[in-house]
């Protein structure tokens, strides 16, 4: 689905990323995980195409990205920006609805068909009794929900997020990554999110990508890349990993409760 | 659904503005009853204006007409601006294209005297600054790949704008005093001296239709900005059409009736406040709207004082200011 060559990122004289050589499938959940800094977001923008390789070059669907027109290119791949600023008072139901404008070649007006996808991508999202609200009188979790609704709404094969768990509350955070994880599994999806939440990256990602200071980089499933000493490297802090049940759990070491008492 | 809304408030606001139009031929110094205007206008058709009627509503027909062609330029090249700007306070003025327009008027008003020669310099003002913009700004404007939120050209725009008031300033005081007068007049804006022309109404009627085809991409981009590329749009030649719609709406209206203010503020907001932010409605309508409402100014205008004649541009503004207030201080409480 996704593919990259050689691909560099640069920003000013700094290298975000040298070489990266990288495959995406689809019916894959790929985490990007990193530092502050260290490129996550400027790789999605890249990978969504607003922003042009440094050097090296990005394929969709093995079309290089510069050869897509813009509105076919719209029902490949959707892209969750890490912020928004909302400038006029559109209604939540509108703003889904705008996701649906890569279908509207030949009509003005959105058909049934675009407010089915719009209701279900609301009530996927729990947002559906916010429809007729202004974008602008809602909560951070409240509106970074309704952006995802948009970006189901887009309905594409490659889904891009940045951060999306950002500012929900943790039964939201559980419900969105739930839903990218059965997007993956039973519709194909391929979907790459950056996320610093290690441990609800490990249930859902299959696939991590850890971006290192030195714009070097590991690629690999999950199990490969998520263990302790890679991610202590790369993170610059020790991270312990904890076998809980089934579940491995990541925790960063701190000097602990204990010690700053004493 | 939306379109048979959409429809509905089209063909409302439509009537309504031809009843303003209507009535702004009726009301004024001289007394012209509805029966008058019924025959007058027969005349008027038949190519044989011969009564006192007949030449009166010549006379307010074409004022009135011009006076909803300024309004609704101004109240379209304010939706666009706002819409290419992503900023609800962005007004058709904001980047200089007036100002420009101003010199090139204040210019003209001050070597010669003919109306024609001070149109055509207000219009070539208006065009010189937009393309000087075109050109400084071109980097969030131009094709390919963009970052960034269209900030240098805003940046750019109100510089440009000062430096065109210190033009205007400086041209203001070393007029002479018989000039300064009609000088105001232009820069408050002012319908007096309208003469029928084709001109702006191709302009508004092409501005138009363009915005209209593109209303849905309007949309995406102003709540996406560079995101809506991700959506299937190409965000820099639609901010190039909404540039180049703008000023010349902009360079339009303001070299048929000077600088009105605030209808390109007022009415785009008064729209969006009432009717949504959707541009496939918001456009006509502000441009339905905007003719009406300087129809309206204009008549009072010149009928408040009669025969004392108003700039119109003072009764927009006197009309504008309560109102915006009116409607900050709501949107502040909700």
């Amino acid at each position: 689905m996704i593919q990259t060559d050689n691909l560099d990122l640069r920003v000013g004289a700094r290298a975000l990323l040298s070489k990266l050589s990288w495959r995406v499938e689809a019916g894959q959940c790929w985490c990007i995980i990193g530092r502050n800094g260290a490129g996550k977001s400027t790789l999605l923008r890249t990978l969504a195409g607003l922003r042009t390789p440094d050097g090296g070059s990005v394929k969709i669907k093995e079309r290089l990205m510069q050869d897509w027109p813009l509105p076919k290119l719209a029902r490949e791949r959707a892209y969750l920006p890490q912020a928004r600023g909302d400038a006029f008072s559109y209604s939540v139901l509108e703003t889904v609805l705008a996701a649906r404008h890569p279908y509207h070649d030949s009509q003005y007006w959105e058909s049934d068909n675009d407010f089915n996808a719009a209701h279900d991508a609301l009530l996927a999202m729990d947002v559906h009794h916010l429809a007729k609200r202004d974008l602008r009188t809602l909560s951070g979790g409240e509106r970074q929900r309704v952006a995802i609704a948009a970006v189901i709404a887009q309905d594409t094969p490659i889904m891009l997020l940045d951060e999306p768990a950002n500012a929900l509350d943790l039964a939201h955070q559980v419900a969105v990554m739930d839903l990218l994880a059965r997007l993956c599994r039973e519709k194909s999806r391929a979907i790459v999110f950056v996320s610093h939440d290690l441990n609800s990256a490990y249930t859902v990602a299959s696939h991590a990508l850890l971006l290192k200071d030195d714009g070097g980089w590991e690629a690999g499933t999950v199990n490969h890349i998520m263990r302790g000493p890679l991610l202590s490297q790369c993170l610059g802090h020790p991270i312990e990993t904890i076998q809980h049940g089934p579940r491995l759990v990541f925790l960063p070491a701190s000097p602990g409760r204990d010690s700053i008492m004493a | 659904m939306a379109a048979h809304r959409a429809g509905v408030i089209l063909s409302c606001l439509l009537a309504i503005s031809i009843l303003c139009i209507l009535a702004a031929c009726v009301i004024g110094s001289a007394e012209v009853s509805f029966g008058d205007l019924l025959e007058g206008l027969r005349a008027l058709v038949s190519g044989t204006p011969g009564s006192l009627a007949a030449t009166l509503l010549d006379l307010r027909l074409t004022r009135a007409l011009t006076a909803f062609v300024t309004g609704g330029t101004l109240a379209l090249a304010g939706v666009m601006m706002q819409a290419l700007l992503r900023n609800p306070l962005a007004d058709p003025y904001v980047l200089g294209v007036s100002g420009g327009a101003a010199v090139g008027a204040l210019f003209a008003m001050l070597f010669f005297a003919s109306l024609w020669v001070v149109d055509l310099a207000a219009f070539g003002g208006a065009i010189a600054v937009a393309l000087l913009l075109f050109l400084l700004a071109y980097r969030d404007l131009r094709g390919g790949v963009v970052e960034g939120n269209a900030s240098l050209l805003l940046l750019t725009g109100v510089i440009v704008a000062s430096g065109c008031g210190a033009l205007v300033t400086l041209i203001l005081s070393i007029a002479p005093d018989s000039r300064l007068r009609g000088m105001v007049f232009w820069m408050i804006g002012d319908l007096s001296g309208a003469s029928w022309r084709w001109l702006p109404f191709f302009v508004l009627a092409g501005a138009l239709l363009f915005s209209i085809k593109v209303a849905r991409a309007i949309n995406v981009l102003a709540l996406h900005a560079d995101v809506a590329a991700t959506l299937g749009i190409q965000v820099n030649s639609l901010r190039q059409g909404l540039f180049v719609c703008a000023a010349l709406l902009t360079a339009s209206a303001v070299s048929t009736a000077g600088s009105i203010g605030f209808v390109g503020l007022i009415v785009p907001h008064a729209c969006r406040f009432a009717l949504g932010a959707d541009h496939r409605l918001l456009l006509p309508s502000a441009t339905l709207v905007g003719g009406t409402f300087l129809v309206l100014a204009d008549t009072i205008a010149r009928s408040i004082l009669a025969p004392q004649q108003l700039p119109v541009g003072v009764i927009t503004a006197l009309i504008g200011v309560p109102i915006f207030l009116l409607q900050l201080h709501h949107m502040h409480r909700r």
